[in-house]
């Protein structure tokens, strides 16, 4: 029983008493006010601000439609294709089931990228902000695994080839490659073991992984409080109560404004999944109407949509660029051993600098490819520290940062609409400068970020 | 610390872990290739006596398509006039059955055999036999087209230069058993 | 204007651009205009005319074994109808359409097993179908007598020829002031057309409306609650709208 406390409800009444029994033993009314009426979050939180609720009403779709599929899938590769259209066909309002969560998974990762951007926006991920951004990076990853598992399922032609091509990228790291891909497939091809285990790790491995990351990321960020458009840190002015001056209940003002964004949300979604559920063969891929056939590959092999940007990336890097990247990781190397002071530290850089270009031409390019795909993810989780601007919002920041974060995200579009194209050399050119501008709005950060003219940053946040 | 508290810690530590790498073992065990996976591995035999010259076919092995083409004259003189456009013409990398290390990479020039997997990322290329054919890039010499990343295979399946795939198609291991039977996944013995 | 402000006006056009953007490859074989067909899946006689050819002319080879037979009964058909007119290779309405030929005959005759056909409209889309089921022409060089001008060297014949007729493709030089025309591939650019050597039973109007309606059905047949869901999506954003 916890410490001796003033009941919080009438004891008078039945219902009160019930809960004041509750508290007692569980900290309901506690969380409940810590949590929510009593979370204190800018009162100026705006449009970008939708996404984060959004995402965990995607999870919610994702997951209550992912448990009555299970209901009627099979995962066995002689049957799985075909259980798929029996739920189409012949389990009632399966179609709707299933095409909510096939859209659902699209707009999941409409959503997540939208939301990410929120933090390049306003410097969310900045101090002290850096763990919920790291628990954020952990989730998109999960949220790629779940997405990669999940594809294998349908046991169309996408599905089966989509998973041949990315476990084989595993089949590219030098010296334990190709155990490790059999390893991944439980056989030497994608066969009925492989979507068996997809499924297990799709349907609970995966998901378990997410809802605690999601737990550990909501935490972090009630513990520092929400960032805001201005990057203001609203802790900073209390009243005599400690009640930030420039907060506002989460509840009932942004329940209120997140069920708004929920509602418009749903609408598009119902308008998608009622409509348009293919989305031109983005959502649902015509050769996934094929079932798996391990003798025959399609004509063209793409991704779905969310993956694109990362597979652009994959496709890009070929033998003929390879001098271009080590002048570039040459130049990078330079720049960072004039920036750093201590000299072990000069030494390391120089000598990583040279083993990674000496690996630029002792290994293949597949080895890079699957490297800088790896590392265009990564790169994420070090922007805490590859920031160096005194402002955190681009309400702040001067024309460098803009221009950067315009140019990545024209970068971001197009490697990603040329994923989903099939390769020709003009378009591998063009996907190789949208590489360098990728990589280059991360890796020239801590230049030009400090560079950057900066505005002051007013003590309170106003409209 | 007393230190008697400070090692049994330590003590308690390093067991533990050691336990728990120990129990994660038959997990991550239970992965890798099952028996019955491992018996569909198991060689097949393939008749080529009915394959006609400039035929492909193909034998299903350990899931994979695997090739066998009987190569005409003109094919195998085809071959030689695109040498030195490929990336490894003569077959030097040591990740093939050394019977492969030769020009035509067979152990009969005529009949070609390969695993029917571009060696970029998995995908089956298609055949593009007819040497000028007005899809494939100008001087055609017939061979092979992935479509997946457009990486081109001549009638060897040796890469061309400055290809998405990094090698040349992969010759399983196979053996004549006679004239015209082909046993794939399995090599002449001591060879 | 801010970036905040242009990009969260770009929300919306850019997730209507996705609507119209180029739509990722279907599995083509040959880069061919494809013809235009008007899908129409309120029309049932269409759809019940299209449902016979299927029937008659298709369910030999390819299977529909996703579909029930009685499925068919949305098409406006009563269940003797169905049973009379449309089910040949059983006797229980609610069995799958499947095909009476074995798939090891079918390797041995065409090469391949005849795919199944249930949903090939959703990977291949309407106006393929239309247009491939339209560009047979005599190719005595392949193994059927049949060439297709969609999916070259198909390993299936044109078991529509005696409805739409025999033709054949012949290939002309194009000429321009009297002189051949390159086709900047070392070649000659030549004009392609196609002649009726014979003529089926039926006109060439005929021919493409028994076409359009066997579309039209295959649609239907890939997703056959597809009609129901607009519907429903309407009725639902109607209602929420008032």
């Amino acid at each position: 029983m916890a410490e001796a406390r003033a009941p919080a409800y009438d004891s008078s009444s039945w219902f009160g008493r019930t809960l004041n029994w509750i508290d007692d033993r569980f900290p309901m009314t506690v969380l409940w006010k810590t949590q929510v009426a009593e979370y204190y979050a800018p009162k100026t939180m705006n449009f970008w601000y939708f996404f984060g609720s959004l995402a965990l009403l995607a999870l919610v779709i994702q997951i209550v439609t992912g448990i009555f599929l299970t209901m009627h899938y099979k995962p066995d590769a002689s049957i799985a294709f075909a259980s798929v259209e029996y739920i189409m066909r012949e389990v009632p309002w399966g179609w709707l089931i299933r095409y909510m969560h096939s859209t659902g998974a699209s707009a999941f990762f409409i959503v997540v990228y939208l939301h990410m951007f929120r933090a390049l926006l306003y410097g969310s991920y900045r101090k002290p902000r850096e763990l919920t951004w790291i628990f954020g990076c952990l989730i998109f990853l999960a949220l790629m695994a779940e997405a990669f598992f999940g594809y294998l399922l349908p046991w169309g032609q996408m599905s089966y080839w989509g998973a041949q091509v990315i476990v084989n990228l595993f089949g590219a790291i030098p010296f334990i490659g190709e155990d490790l891909a059999i390893w991944i497939r439980g056989d030497y091809v994608i066969s009925d073991a492989t979507l068996n285990r997809f499924f297990a790790m799709h349907v609970i491995a995966i998901p378990l992984v997410l809802v605690g990351l999601i737990l550990a990321h909501l935490i972090a960020l009630h513990e520092t409080g929400s960032n805001n458009p201005q990057g203001i840190e609203i802790k900073k002015h209390k009243d005599a109560n400690g009640v930030p001056l420039d907060g506002i209940p989460f509840h009932p003002y942004y329940t209120v404004k997140d069920i708004f964004g929920a509602m418009v949300f749903l609408l598009v979604f119902a308008i998608i999944m009622f409509f348009a559920p293919e989305m031109g063969g983005y959502f649902l891929e015509y050769n996934n109407f094929i079932p798996a056939d391990p003798l025959k590959t399609p004509p063209h092999i793409a991704p779905v949509w969310y993956f694109t940007p990362y597979y652009s990336i994959l496709r890009a890097t070929t033998d003929s660029i390879m001098p271009v990247m080590a002048v570039a990781v040459a130049a990078l190397a330079v720049m960072t051993i004039l920036r750093v002071r201590s000299a072990r530290w000069k030494g390391a850089v120089a000598l990583g600098a040279l083993v990674v270009i000496a690996g630029f031409f002792a290994l293949d390019a597949k080895v890079w490819g699957v490297v800088l795909m790896g590392a265009s993810v990564l790169v994420f989780f070090a922007m805490p520290w590859l920031d160096q601007a005194p402002v955190k919002s681009i309400r702040y920041r001067g024309p460098l940062y803009k221009t950067a974060l315009t140019l990545f995200v024209v970068a971001f579009v197009v490697l990603g609409y040329l994923g989903v194209l099939a390769p020709t050399p003009g378009r591998t050119l063009v996907a190789q400068v949208g590489m360098f501008v990728y990589f280059a709005f991360f890796l020239l950060m801590p230049w030009y970020s400090r560079w950057d003219s900066h505005k002051p940053v007013p003590e309170r946040v106003s409209k | 610390m007393n230190a008697t508290r400070r090692n049994l810690i330590i003590g308690t530590c390093v067991a533990g872990g050691a336990a728990a790498a120990v129990a994660a073992w038959p997990f991550l065990e239970s992965w890798s290739p099952s028996e019955r996976a491992k018996a569909a591995g198991a060689p097949v035999e393939a008749d080529v006596s009915r394959l006609g010259p400039g035929q492909l076919m193909i034998v299903e092995w350990r899931g994979k398509p695997v090739w066998i083409i009987r190569r005409t004259k003109a094919m195998l003189d085809d071959m030689a006039k695109v040498r030195d456009q490929l990336l490894d013409p003569e077959s030097r990398r040591p990740n093939q059955p050394p019977y492969a290390a030769n020009e035509t990479r067979s152990i009969n020039p005529e009949l070609l055999v390969v695993v029917g997997i571009c060696t970029h990322l998995g995908c089956s290329p298609t055949d593009k036999f007819a040497a000028g054919d007005p899809t494939m890039p100008a001087g055609w010499q017939g061979g092979f087209l992935c479509p997946c990343h457009g990486s081109l295979f001549d009638l060897a399946g040796r890469v061309y230069k400055n290809m998405p795939a990094p090698d040349n198609l992969i010759v399983p291991p196979h053996r004549f058993a006679s004239g015209t039977t082909v046993v794939i996944g399995e090599d002449t013995k001591g060879a | 204007m801010t970036i905040e402000k242009i990009t969260r006006a770009l929300c919306v056009p850019l997730a209507l651009a996705a609507l119209v953007l180029p739509a990722p490859a279907r599995g083509a074989e040959a880069d061919v205009k494809l013809e235009r067909v008007e899908i129409d899946l309120a029309d049932l006689p269409s759809l019940q005319s299209g449902a016979r050819t299927y029937v008659n002319l298709c369910l030999g080879c390819h299977a529909a074994g996703l579909v029930r037979y009685n499925t068919l009964l949305q098409l406006g058909l009563t269940e003797q109808q169905v049973k009379d007119n449309l089910m040949f290779t059983t006797d229980k309405i609610g069995d799958y359409m499947r095909t009476a030929m074995q798939p090891a005959d079918a390797r041995e005759w065409f090469g391949v097993a005849p795919p199944d056909l249930s949903v090939a409209a959703r990977s291949r889309g309407a106006d393929w179908l239309y247009t491939y089921l339209r560009g047979f022409y005599r190719d005595p060089a392949t193994l059927t007598g049949w060439n297709n001008t969609v999916f070259p060297n198909v390993g299936m014949p044109n078991v529509m020829w005696h409805l739409q007729g025999e033709r054949i493709r012949k290939e002309e030089p194009v000429m321009r002031d009297g002189k051949e025309v390159g086709d900047g591939h070392g070649g000659v650019l030549k004009k392609v057309s196609f002649e009726t050597v014979r003529p089926g039973t039926q006109t060439q109007d005929e021919f493409e409306r028994t076409v359009r309606d066997l579309v039209n059905f295959m649609v239907w047949m890939g997703e056959p609650v597809q009609l129901k869901r607009k519907q429903l999506g309407l009725s639902c954003s109607s209602r929420s709208a008032s």
